[in-house]
């Protein structure tokens, strides 16, 4: 067995990194103190443009509806990277022990709290720091506590409904891309009138399917879906 | 010095430090770290930079680009770390060879 220790790199080898590293370090340390002190960057244009994007917080109005085009790209990206973990095979199953009846209890607790942190910061994120990322975050925590516990939800749900949950984010996304393509002829550019609701449909359905992603990805391959002996 | 401008050198700090840990350390889970910490260098300067506005609040494009690359580097990580448990599995070791045709 090799030594997690293991180096691949000789002594005067990593000096000479080192030093080329510092040297790197000082040049980017040098660009970033030459930038100019004040730079309005695209504030200006977002905060102009903020009363027709449907919500009040500059971030959500960037993610959802200025550039809602990355954020599609992006639900794609974690889609991609969970089919990435499922091709590498099924989930291993470890050796489990029962969990302590303290642990237990935290868990009946904690998990409900997560949830209602998790509506309430998919719904803030309109008018203040918050939004889809952050609510499928704290539902994705969740449900790694909820794997770490020895409970098993994916066994709660049949499978085509969990691969539905999963590409709802997604799926929600190019349906909104196709409508507004077809009648703003722009893809993904909102109506103002109703960008509000259209932006609060794209979140609910990307938080779900961040949640059961950040999840499925914890257990490291596609999960059986039947209860084993 | 700006508090603003003293997060981006912390960022730059970050951002070298996973570089020289991703180039020197051979094991592959130290090497997935050294990214990680490159790329949360790269989100502190991008934060940081966000804050040079001349009014009170930060330019919302960078932060939004950020909580963008923040679900990127944690799925390209997880990616990232099942492979390495596949080729622990196959190679017994968790480091690429220096020779591929051995």
């Amino acid at each position: 067995m090799h030594n997690v220790e293991q180096s691949g790199t000789a002594p005067w080898l990593r000096r000479l990194v080192a030093i080329a590293v510092s040297v790197l370090a000082a040049g980017l340390g040098y660009v970033v103190l030459s930038l100019p002190q004040q730079a309005a960057g695209l504030s200006q244009i977002v905060q102009a443009q903020l009363h027709l994007s449907g919500v009040t917080n500059p971030v959500t109005a960037v993610l959802l509806n200025f550039r809602g085009y990355d954020t599609l790209l992006e639900m794609i990206v974690l889609l991609l990277a969970l089919l990435g973990v499922w091709t590498s095979g099924e989930m291993t199953t470890q050796a489990e022990e029962a969990t302590g009846a303290v642990l237990d209890a935290m868990v009946r607790l904690l998990v409900p709290l997560l949830i209602l942190v998790a509506a309430y910061l998919l719904w803030v994120g309109a008018h203040a720091p918050g939004g889809a990322f952050q609510a499928g975050a704290v539902l994705g925590a969740a449900g790694v506590l909820l794997l770490l516990t020895g409970r098993r939800p994916y066994l709660a749900l049949p499978a085509w409904l969990w691969r539905l949950v999963l590409i709802a984010g997604p799926m929600m996304f190019v349906l909104i891309a196709i409508i507004t393509a077809v009648l703003t002829s722009h893809l993904l550019q909102l109506p103002p009138g109703h960008a509000g609701l259209i932006i609060l449909a794209l979140e609910t359905a990307a938080t779900l399917s961040i949640a059961v992603t950040l999840t499925a990805l914890f257990l490291g391959g596609e999960p059986p879906y039947q209860e084993y002996q | 010095m700006s508090v603003a401008l003293m997060y981006a050198l912390v960022g730059v700090g970050l951002f070298c430090l996973g570089l020289y840990a991703l180039i020197v350390h051979a094991h592959i889970l130290r090497k997935i770290l050294a990214l990680n910490i490159m790329g949360s260098g790269v989100f502190l300067v991008l934060i940081a930079m966000a804050r040079r506005t001349a009014q009170g609040s930060p330019d919302p494009v960078p932060h939004a680009m950020v909580i963008t690359g923040i679900v990127v580097a944690v799925s390209a990580t997880a990616l990232a770390l099942t492979l390495l448990l596949k080729l622990v599995a196959l190679r017994g070791q968790a480091t690429l060879p220096d020779d591929w045709h051995e």
